[in-house]
C-alpha cells in the first residue's frame, strides 16, 4: 500500500496552530506517511511541529463557514487545534489523518521507516539479554537453570525463547506444567533476593477448573523454590470471589490441600476496561479548567485512578514484604499473568533491589518484566484516554506502573538515578514511537516482525550520554536499602507531570528545578576545588620540608 | 506516671511505645524507653478526651492545636483521671498573665527585649510603601483609641478626609472600623483600604462615609473608579441588613463598583476544618473516602475562595490601577486574609522573611485580628474559635508550591509561625487588639517572637529563593484552577511522620546550600595559605577562578542570643536518614507480626498498615 493514496491533500498554506500556553502559530501544514508537520514561514524563529500519526488518539472537525477546525487529541494527552482555510482541504486532511493514525498493519508503522540520524554506539536490542541476567544469577546461586524449552515459542507463545526455572525441574516436566497454566505461562523466576536467597516467581492462573484438577509437576516446580521447613506465599492479584468465578471458565487457583506449604493471599487489582475507563475519566477531569473545587474533587474521586495506584502499590509492598521481612518465597499471578502480575513483580523489585532504581537497571527491568514477560503492549497501548473505540484489550496497565514508580520516586527523591522525565519518556514511547522497542505483543511477534533487524531500539538512542543526561536525577545517591513507600491516601498524589502537563504552565517549577541542579553542580565544583587546593597545599608543605632538610 | 503507652495514631494493630509521662507547669512530657522525648505545651492542647476503660488501661486522647494527636493508655484509671483533670485545668487559662509567655524567660536582658519589640516598625513600613505623600497622610484621630478600639493608633487616610469625615464615617461602620489604608502601591498610585460593613440597614446613608470613599478614590490620580469588595457571600450580607448592618448601595456612592466575593464566615470555616481533621484522622482510610471527605469538608473550596478574592483585588490594582476597599462584617477576619494576600501577591518585599513578619504585624496583629478568641488562648467562647489565620498560611503555602523561587522563606517558617500563634510563648499574638496589648503591658512582660525566628532564620530560608525572580514590586499571578490546590499534608500531618516522604529534597538542598557557603570559605582560606607558602617557595599557583556563584539569598541582620526551646521545631532531625529502611519505622512490619498468627483468607493492607481479616 502506498501512503500517497491516503494523502489527498499533502500541503495546505495559512494553517493556524493553537496550543495552550503558546501563542498561535501560522504556517504551512504538510502530511507525510508518518508525520503531520506544521512549519511557520516566519524566518526569525521558524517553529515546527512534528507529530507522529501514531500519536494521534482521536480527531474532531468543526466548520465555521469555509474555515475548518481540526482538534487533534494525542496519546500523550496533548490537545492541539488546527484552523484550516477551505472546506475541502480540511476534510481531506482530516480523513487522511484518521486513516494514517489507525493503520492496521504493524509493518507500516514509522519504526520500520525510521532511519536514525545518530551514531549507534551500543545496539539496544542486545543490551538486555536473558543470558546476561542468568549469568548474574548464577554467580549467586546454582539452584536455577536457563531453559531453552521455548526456543521456537512453541510451548508458550507469550514467553521469551529462554526462561529461568528451578534446576531440579526438567523440560519434560515444564511441558506438563505449561498445560496446567493459562496460556501455558508456567511459573518462572522473576527476581532473586540476594539478601536472603528468597525468590519471586510469576505465572498465570492454574487451570484447576470446577473439579479441582491438579498437576503434580506444577506442585513440584513451585515447591522446589522453598527452603526446607519454610512456607511460601502465593499472591493472587484477583479477589477471592473473582478467582472462584474463574473456575467455571477452566481457570482457578491453587488449592490449600495440594499446596500445603503455600499460603494464598488475594489482593484485588482491577483489569482492562475498568482501568481504561478510569484513565478516560481522570483525563477528562484534568482537562476541564472550569471545574469548581467540589466538582474537581468528586471527578478525581470518581475516576478511581488513585485507588488503583494504591491497590497496586499495596500488593507490591506485600510481595516485597513477604520476601524481605518474612523470608519467604513468593509466586505472583492473576489470570493471564501479563498485566497486574507484572505490575506487582516489577514494583516489588523496585522496592527491594537498588539496581532497579538505576537507569540501566530500570531499563533492564522494563525489558525483563514487561517486554520479555509478554505484556501485550500493542494491544494495551493501541489507544489512550481520548479513544472512542471501546476495545476490551486497551488498558493503561504500563502507565499505572509508571505512575506507581513516580509515587515511590516522590517519596524517595534521592534513591533513584533517573528523574520524572525518564518515566514520562517511557510513557510516550510505549504509545507512539519511532523505535521498535514497544511494537508487538510478545517476543514471538517481535521475532516474526524481525524488529531487531528492521527497526532501531529505543535503548540505542536513550543510552547515549548526551541523551541520558536529560534523565539523570541530580539528587541521586545510591541507597542500597529496601525502600518502603507509604500508601496512605495523604501520601499519594496526582502525577501532574503527565496529567496536568498540557493544562498549566510549568515554567516556574522548571526554573526551580534548574536552580536546584545549578546548586548541586556548584556544590560538586566547590568540593573538587577544595580537594585540589588541599592537595596543592600538602605538596607545598612537603616541598618546604625537603628544602629545610636537603 | 510510669508504664504509660503511647499508641501509634494510624496503626490498626495497636503498636505502642511504653514510657513515662510527666506533667510540668507548662508542658506535658513523654519519655519512651529509648529516651525519645515528646513535649507538648499545655497551651497547644485543644481537647482532652478520656475513652472507656479497656483491659490494658485507661485511654487518654489529646488533640493539639498544631494538629498533633496523641493517644496514651494509662495503666491505672485513678492516674488517668488525675492527668485528665490536671490537663483540663492547665490547658484552660482564664487570665492573660497565666499564659506561658509571662513565665517564659529566654535569658534576654531588658534592652534586648525592647530591641526585639522594635524590630518590626510599622511607621517604617508605611514609609517604604511611600506614605505619607501628597495624597495620603497619618491621622491622629485614633490616638487614644477613641474612635475605634480595635484599630491601631497610627492610621493612614486620604489627605482630603478631614477629622469630621473620619468621625462620621466611623459612626456608620460596624465597631467603628472606618476605611483606612492597608497597602499603597507606589507605581500604580492605587491603595488597598480596609474597613468593616456599613450600618446601612435597608436604606440608611451617611454623607461622611460617602465622602470618605470619595476621598479614597480621589487620592488615586490614575483611576477615579474604585472597587468595594464585600468578601462575604451575598446572602450573608443581605441578612445583615435586617440587623441594621449591610453593604454599600452603589447608587449612594459615586464612582464605586461593588463586588461580593463569597468567602464563608468563621463558623463555616471552623466546622469545615473539623470535618477535614475527622477525615484525615481516620484509620485505614481509602483513597475515595479521603477524596470525598476532602470534598465534603469544603476546606479546599474555602482556600480557593480566599485566594480567588485576593487575585480579584490584585487585578483591580495591577491592571486597572484602581483603589480597592475591602470589608467583611467586622473587617478583622476575611478582610485581613484578602488584604494581606493581595499585598503579598503585589509586593515581593512580603515574600522575604522580614517582610512576611511585617505583613503579619500590619494586617493581622495591628488591625485587630482577634488572635486570642480565634485561637482560644483563654478559656472562652468556643464559637469564636476559627482557623482564619491558618487559612492565610495555607494560601501562602499554595503560592509557594506554584512559585518555588519567589519566597525567601520555606514551609518550615509557616509551620513555625502557626506553632507560635497557638503556643502563647511570645507576646505578639496574645490578646485581640493593640489597645488590649498596651493595657496589659505585653511589651514589658513578654518577648517578641520575630527576633528569635530571625536568629534561626537559616532553618527557614528557601535555598531556591531568587530575589531577582521578579523585578521590584513584582506581581505574582497564581493559577487558581481547582487542581492546583493540594491537601497540606505537612500542616495537618506534621507529626505523623509515616505519611511523609522518606527523603526531603528541601532539607537536602538547604544543607547543600549551607555546605556551599562553608566550601567557599574553605577555598578562600586554602588559597591564602597557598599564597603565603608559594611566596616563600616559588610554587606554581593553581589559578582557577572560583566557579560563578549562584545568586545568594539576601541575608538579614540577626539579633543576638537565642536558646533553643525543646518543642520548637519538631521535624529537625538529621537529614539523610532513610526512615523506611529500618524495620522499626515502617508499618508493614506490623503485618508480619500478625502474619504469624492465623490462617488468612484475605489480607488487607490499609493505610500502609497491613492487617489480616480472617
Amino acid at each position: 500500500m502506498e501512503f500517497a493514496e491516503l494523502i489527498k491533500t499533502p500541503r495546505v498554506d495559512n494553517v493556524v496552530l493553537h496550543r495552550p500556553f503558546y501563542p498561535a502559530v501560522e504556517g504551512t501544514l504538510c502530511l507525510t506517511g508518518h508525520h503531520l508537520i506544521l512549519s511557520s514561514r516566519r524566518q526569525d524563529d521558524a517553529e515546527e511541529l512534528w507529530l507522529l500519526h501514531s500519536n494521534i488518539d482521536s480527531i474532531e472537525k468543526r466548520f465555521v463557514g469555509s474555515l475548518g477546525t481540526i482538534i487533534i487529541k494525542c496519546k500523550d494527552l496533548r490537545i492541539i487545534q488546527l484552523d484550516i482555510p477551505g472546506m475541502e482541504e480540511c476534510l481531506n486532511i482530516a480523513s487522511s489523518i484518521e486513516a494514517l493514525s489507525t493503520l492496521d498493519s504493524v509493518t507500516l508503522m514509522y519504526p520500520f521507516f525510521y532511519r536514525p540520524m545518530f551514531e549507534v554506539v551500543e545496539d539496544g536490542w542486545r543490551s538486555f539479554l536473558p543470558e546476561q541476567e542468568f549469568e548474574l544469577l548464577s554467580s549467586l546461586t546454582d539452584e536455577w537453570r536457563l531453559s531453552c524449552i521455548n526456543k521456537e515459542f512453541s510451548v508458550c507463545p507469550s514467553y521469551p525463547a529462554v526462561v529461568i526455572v528451578p534446576k531440579s525441574i526438567d523440560d519434560e516436566a515444564l511441558r506438563k506444567v505449561a498445560l496446567f497454566r493459562h496460556g501455558s505461562r508456567f511459573p518462572v523466576l522473576s527476581y532473586y533476593h540476594k539478601k536472603n536467597g528468597m525468590v519471586m516467581m510469576r505465572s498465570s492462573q492454574p487451570l484447576t477448573g470446577t473439579n479441582g484438577r491438579r498437576c503434580k509437576e506444577d506442585e513440584k516446580l513451585i515447591n522446589a523454590t522453598l527452603r526446607a521447613g519454610k512456607r511460601g506465599y502465593i499472591i493472587d492479584t484477583r479477589s477471592l470471589n473473582v478467582a472462584q468465578q474463574a473456575r467455571a471458565k477452566g481457570g482457578g487457583f491453587e488449592q490449600e490441600a495440594h499446596y500445603p506449604q503455600w499460603r494464598r493471599i488475594h489482593k484485588s487489582i482491577e483489569r482492562f476496561n475498568i482501568l481504561q475507563e478510569s484513565l478516560i475519566k481522570l483525563v477528562e477531569a484534568c482537562n476541564d479548567q472550569s471545574h469548581n473545587m467540589d466538582r474537581w474533587l468528586s471527578k478525581l474521586e470518581a475516576s478511581n485512578w488513585l485507588t488503583h495506584i494504591k491497590e497496586i502499590l499495596t500488593a507490591a509492598c506485600l510481595a516485597a514484604q513477604c520476601i524481605d521481612r518474612e523470608g519467604a518465597s513468593v509466586l505472583v499471578h492473576g489470570t493471564e499473568g501479563t498485566d497486574s502480575t507484572l505490575q506487582v513483580t516489577s514494583l516489588a523489585q523496585i522496592i527491594l533491589d537498588p539496581r532497579c532504581r538505576t537507569i540501566r537497571g530500570f531499563e533492564s527491568l522494563v525489558v525483563r518484566e514487561w517486554l520479555q514477560a509478554g505484556h501485550p503492549f500493542q494491544q494495551r497501548c493501541a489507544q489512550s484516554a481520548y479513544s472512542n473505540s471501546k476495545q476490551k484489550w486497551e488498558a493503561p496497565v504500563f502507565l499505572l506502573f509508571l505512575d506507581c514508580v513516580w509515587q515511590i520516586l516522590r517519596q524517595f527523591p534521592c534513591s533513584f538515578e533517573f528523574n520524572e522525565h525518564f518515566l514520562i519518556m517511557l510513557f510516550e514511547h510505549a504509545y507512539a514511537s519511532q523505535f521498535g522497542t514497544f511494537l508487538g505483543n510478545n517476543e514471538s511477534e517481535r521475532s516474526k516482525l524481525k524488529l531487531q533487524q528492521k527497526t532501531m531500539s529505543l535503548w540505542s538512542w536513550v543510552n547515549r550520554p548526551q541523551e541520558l543526561n536529560k534523565y539523570k536525577n541530580p539528587l541521586f545517591e545510591a541507597n542500597s536499602l529496601v525502600i518502603w513507600p507509604s500508601v496512605a491516601p495523604q501520601s499519594l498524589q496526582l502525577w501532574e507531570g503527565v496529567f496536568l502537563r498540557w493544562n498549566r504552565s510549568s515554567k516556574f517549577l522548571d526554573e526551580a528545578y534548574e536552580e536546584m541542579v545549578t546548586l548541586i553542580e556548584y556544590n560538586k565544583q566547590l568540593k573538587a576545588k577544595v580537594n585540589a587546593l588541599r592537595r596543592q597545599l600538602a605538596e607545598l608543605e612537603t616541598d618546604d620540608r625537603m628544602q629545610e632538610n636537603p | 506516671v510510669e508504664q504509660v503507652k503511647l499508641l501509634d495514631r494510624f496503626s490498626t494493630s495497636n503498636k505502642s511505645l511504653t514510657g513515662t509521662l510527666y506533667l510540668t507547669a507548662t508542658h506535658l512530657l513523654f519519655i519512651d524507653s529509648s529516651q525519645r522525648e515528646t513535649w507538648i505545651l499545655h497551651h497547644h492542647i485543644a481537647a482532652v478526651e478520656k475513652l472507656p476503660l479497656t483491659t490494658s488501661g485507661c485511654p487518654l486522647v489529646i488533640q493539639c492545636k498544631n494538629f498533633r494527636i496523641v493517644h496514651f493508655v494509662v495503666p491505672r484509671e485513678r492516674d488517668c483521671h488525675d492527668i485528665y483533670n490536671s490537663l483540663l485545668q492547665l490547658s484552660r487559662t482564664a487570665q492573660y498573665n497565666e499564659l506561658y509567655a509571662f513565665s517564659y524567660n529566654p535569658k534576654q536582658n531588658a534592652s534586648e527585649q525592647v530591641k526585639g519589640w522594635q524590630l518590626i516598625d510599622l511607621a517604617e513600613e508605611y514609609k517604604r510603601m511611600g506614605v505619607p505623600n501628597a495624597n495620603w497622610q497619618l491621622t491622629d484621630a485614633n490616638r487614644e483609641y477613641k474612635i475605634c478600639e480595635t484599630y491601631p493608633k497610627e492610621l493612614y487616610v486620604p489627605r482630603t478626609a478631614s477629622k469630621p469625615i473620619i468621625v462620621g464615617s466611623s459612626k456608620f461602620r460596624s465597631k467603628g472600623r472606618f476605611p483606612v489604608l492597608s497597602y499603597y502601591h507606589k507605581d500604580k498610585e492605587a491603595a488597598i483600604c480596609r474597613c468593616s460593613q456599613p450600618l446601612s440597614g435597608f436604606s440608611a446613608r451617611c454623607l461622611e462615609d460617602e465622602h470618605m470613599l470619595q476621598a479614597i478614590s480621589k487620592a488615586n490620580p490614575s483611576n477615579r473608579f474604585m472597587y468595594v469588595m464585600d468578601t462575604r457571600p451575598k446572602l450573608n450580607a443581605m441578612a445583615n441588613r435586617a440587623a441594621g448592618k449591610g453593604y454599600e448601595n452603589e447608587d449612594n456612592y459615586s464612582n464605586i463598583r461593588f463586588q461580593f466575593v463569597g468567602i464563608e464566615n468563621i463558623h463555616v470555616m471552623r466546622s469545615s476544618l473539623q470535618k477535614l481533621l475527622e477525615v484525615s484522622g481516620t484509620k485505614g482510610l481509602s483513597v475515595n473516602d479521603f477524596l470525598s471527605g476532602l470534598e465534603s469538608s469544603g476546606w479546599l473550596r474555602h482556600i480557593k475562595a480566599v485566594l480567588d478574592a485576593a487575585v480579584f483585588l490584585v487585578k483591580a490594582i495591577a491592571v486597572e490601577s484602581a483603589s480597592v476597599l475591602v470589608h467583611c462584617s467586622d473587617g478583622w477576619d476575611r478582610t485581613s486574609q484578602v488584604c494581606s494576600l493581595g499585598a503579598l501577591l503585589l509586593d515581593s518585599y512580603y515574600r522575604t522573611i522580614k517582610g512576611f513578619m511585617v505583613l503579619i504585624e500590619k494586617d493581622w496583629i495591628a488591625f485587630g485580628h482577634k488572635f486570642s478568641d480565634r485561637c482560644c488562648q483563654l478559656d472562652g467562647d468556643p464559637k469564636e474559635i476559627s482557623p482564619v489565620f491558618t487559612q492565610f498560611l495555607e494560601c501562602v503555602w499554595n503560592l509557594m508550591e506554584q512559585f518555588p523561587q519567589a519566597f525567601e522563606y520555606n514551609e518550615a517558617f509557616l509551620l513555625q509561625i502557626h506553632e507560635h500563634v497557638h503556643s502563647c510563648q511570645f507576646g505578639n499574638f496574645l490578646g485581640n487588639c493593640q489597645k488590649e496589648r498596651e493595657e496589659l503591658k505585653f511589651k514589658e512582660k513578654t518577648y517578641s517572637l520575630w527576633p528569635f525566628l530571625l536568629d534561626e532564620q537559616k532553618k527557614y530560608q528557601n535555598p531556591l529563593y531568587n530575589p531577582d525572580f521578579s523585578p521590584e514590586l513584582s506581581l505574582l499571578e497564581p493559577n487558581t484552577v481547582s487542581f492546583n490546590f493540594k491537601f497540606w499534608r505537612n500542616m495537618y500531618h506534621q507529626f505523623d511522620r509515616s505519611l511523609h516522604p522518606r527523603q526531603s529534597v528541601l532539607d537536602l538542598i538547604m544543607n547543600m546550600s549551607d555546605e556551599n557557603k562553608q566550601l567557599e570559605k574553605d577555598i578562600k582560606e586554602l588559597e591564602a595559605k597557598i599564597k603565603r607558602r608559594s611566596g616563600q617557595v616559588d610554587g606554581v599557583l593553581l589559578k582557577e577562578p572560583l566557579p560563578p556563584a549562584p545568586p545568594a539569598p539576601v541575608l538579614l541582620k540577626s539579633p543576638p542570643c537565642f536558646q533553643k526551646e525543646p518543642p520548637l521545631v519538631p521535624g529537625s532531625d538529621s537529614v539523610r536518614t532513610i526512615e523506611g529502611s529500618s524495620s522499626a519505622d515502617n508499618r508493614y512490619s506490623e503485618f508480619m507480626e500478625e502474619l504469624g498468627k492465623a490462617e488468612p483468607a484475605v489480607v488487607s493492607l490499609e493505610y500502609g498498615v497491613a492487617r489480616m481479616t480472617c
